[in-house]
């Protein structure tokens, strides 16, 4: 692999581990048993898509759980604490619909990351429609989750920019991809009932900072979770 | 009660303990005694919540697991174990119950779940010693349950017991990774194993002249072997595995009886058995409050839900939803994912 293939593979590969371990936080905490089995199963599929990107770069342990903060390329919008379940359904809506369209071509051109999105893809079309139909529900249920779910996509509204900005070493029309992941997303919350956030997604600390290593605030505590086992074992395998 | 109706319960029952006597199954709208269905019902809904809480001491780990493999493995297992939860659930709604009245009496302490999971996972090793330790012992007791006279019951362990062979495999694997690794690890291995064994030893119930169920259980066929024979080929299963692993199991009375041809062991300290089944064991309380809060916080998405599908009663299922084809498709897709990621 190019060094400009790696910085595409590690930037997809961090997404999907942190994103993977966000999830992994729910299990037995989920509002329905049907649920911790939906949201552990996706975050098995992230981890899956995180391990063979990972792999690609370098030792898959080695890049989770000895680099600092500084040094992961994921988006900020993945690190985002779970909040209640609206929060982690946004997340998952912006996120999947993002996925699912970069992926899909991906897929579709010839690369090196090819196959690996060939396989996802279908994954992340499970993906999407779990997080849509979780967006229908909430928006169109109750009083109270409309307004929760409404709440939640505006909160992580302003993490949406970054998705578009260009990845070193994928070549993609980005602005197109926005102008898709913008239909189908406002296609699914007027259907949900909601209002499509307005507010800034671009510009200063929102504007690609995850894909600099640049992150909020709760990111490295999160990775002290995660790497403080590893860690303290230096050398040791598991 | 009249005599003819009288005549016409004897007449079912006889018919009951005659298919009981053969080793048939008994099916969801067979006529059974009232005390069947109650035991029954006490019994699958404690094996379904024991699933459900269970989660919770490996899930512990989920976040900190110290490999990617580890983690998924773990992510697969805890899954699983939902699984197996909704399967327990829907085998005990044959016999009348629903699983929210089940929940509920989850969530109250009415009902129990297996006295293991009070117990802390302290370290990471604890995840492997719950595999091959914990899981052992649900499979020694599980095993049998395939051939329960109650046919729903049978076949959810059916697939239940395929699952949790392969957790115990791993767990297993997980431990031996330890055992064979640095010391700091080796010593890891070792204490969570000396913390877990007597724990283990007391999920087969306690001895077979305090059992309270188990002689009319062994009669109507939904138990097959006694709590101390369950416990004995434990033990016996267990001895050459920790030799194999190369770590001690913490028992100083253990040793083989060539005239029984088992292993003898010491005395289980049944007074700490009594006191986490009464609710006083380490994490009794921060199990059910887990749940509790779980199952409080996710009200108002059961709300929506519930108020979606009202709202939408009327129209075909997702008319303008275009994927909504494909995505039966990678539904039924899943586990073979599944399998894949954890192998």
């Amino acid at each position: 692999m190019t060094t400009t293939a790696n910085a595409a593979a590690l930037a997809l590969g961090d997404d999907a581990l942190v994103l993977s371990h966000r999830l992994g936080e729910w299990a037995g905490h989920a509002p329905v048993l049907e649920e911790d089995v939906a949201l552990a199963n996706i975050a098995l599929d992230l981890l899956g898509q995180a391990r063979v990107l990972l792999s690609l770069v370098g030792d898959e342990d080695e890049l989770a759980y000895l680099r600092e903060e500084r040094a992961f390329r994921n988006l900020q919008l993945v690190e985002q604490p779970n909040g209640d379940f609206a929060h982690t359904i946004a997340r998952q809506l912006y996120f999947s619909v993002w996925q699912r369209l970069l992926y899909g071509q991906l897929a579709s051109a010839e690369g090196a990351l090819t196959g690996i999105a060939a396989k996802a893809v279908k994954e992340v079309e499970y993906h999407q429609d779990h997080a849509e139909q979780w967006t229908l529900r909430l928006g169109d249920g109750t009083t109270e989750s409309h307004q929760r779910m409404q709440r939640a996509v505006d909160a992580l509204w302003r993490f949406t920019g970054e998705l578009f900005q260009p990845v070193e070493g994928l070549d993609i029309d980005w602005q197109a991809l926005e102008a898709a992941w913008l239909t189908s997303l406002t296609a699914t919350l007027e259907r949900a009932t909601l209002t499509v956030p307005v507010g800034p997604r671009a510009g200063g600390w929102a504007a690609g900072a995850g894909r600099q290593g640049l992150h909020t605030e709760s990111f490295g505590r999160m990775l002290a979770e995660m790497q403080h086992l590893h860690r303290s074992h230096p050398g040791a395998s598991w | 009660m009249t005599a003819v109706t009288t005549d016409a319960a004897d007449g079912y029952e006889a018919v009951f303990d005659a298919a009981v006597a053969a080793d048939e199954r008994i099916e969801p709208r067979d006529w059974m005694p009232d005390a069947y269905r109650a035991t029954l019902i006490r019994q699958m809904a404690q094996h379904a919540h024991s699933e459900i809480i269970g989660m919770q001491p490996e899930a512990n780990w989920i976040t900190r697991a110290p490999s990617l493999r580890r983690k998924a493995i773990l992510i697969a297992k805890v899954q699983d174990e939902a699984g197996h939860g909704l399967y327990l659930y829907s085998a005990a709604e044959t016999l009348g119950v629903s699983r929210d009245e089940l929940l509920d009496k989850l969530h109250s302490g009415r009902q129990r779940y297996s006295s293991i999971f009070n117990y802390p996972t302290l370290t990471w090793a604890d995840v492997g010693a719950i595999g091959w330790l914990v899981d052992g012992a649900a499979i020694t007791n599980q095993v049998p349950l395939c051939r329960c006279s109650y046919g729903p019951y049978a076949r959810a362990m059916v697939r239940v017991c395929k699952e949790e062979s392969f957790h115990q495999r791993q767990g297993y694997e997980l431990l031996l990774a330890l055992s064979r690794g640095t010391p700091a690890q080796h010593e890891m291995a070792q204490d969570a194993v000396n913390r877990w064994w007597w724990p283990s030893l007391m999920m087969f119930g306690p001895p077979d002249d305090e059992s309270a169920h188990s002689a009319q259980s062994m009669a109507w066929k939904i138990k097959r072997h006694s709590n101390d024979e369950l416990r004995q080929r434990f033990v016996d299963i267990c001895v050459p595995q920790a030799e194999a692993l190369g770590l001690a199991l913490p028992d100083p009375d253990l040793r083989w009886n060539e005239q029984r041809g088992h292993h003898d062991f010491g005395a289980i300290d049944w007074s700490e058995f009594q006191a986490v089944l009464k609710g006083n064991g380490p994490c009794n309380e921060q199990r059910l409050a887990q749940r509790r809060q779980a199952h409080e916080e996710g009200a108002w998405v059961r709300e929506a839900a519930t108020a979606y599908a009202e709202k939408h009663r009327h129209q075909p299922a997702a008319p303008d939803h275009p994927e909504a084809a494909q995505d039966q498709r990678s539904h039924v897709d899943r586990p073979t994912e599944l399998q894949e990621a954890t192998a």
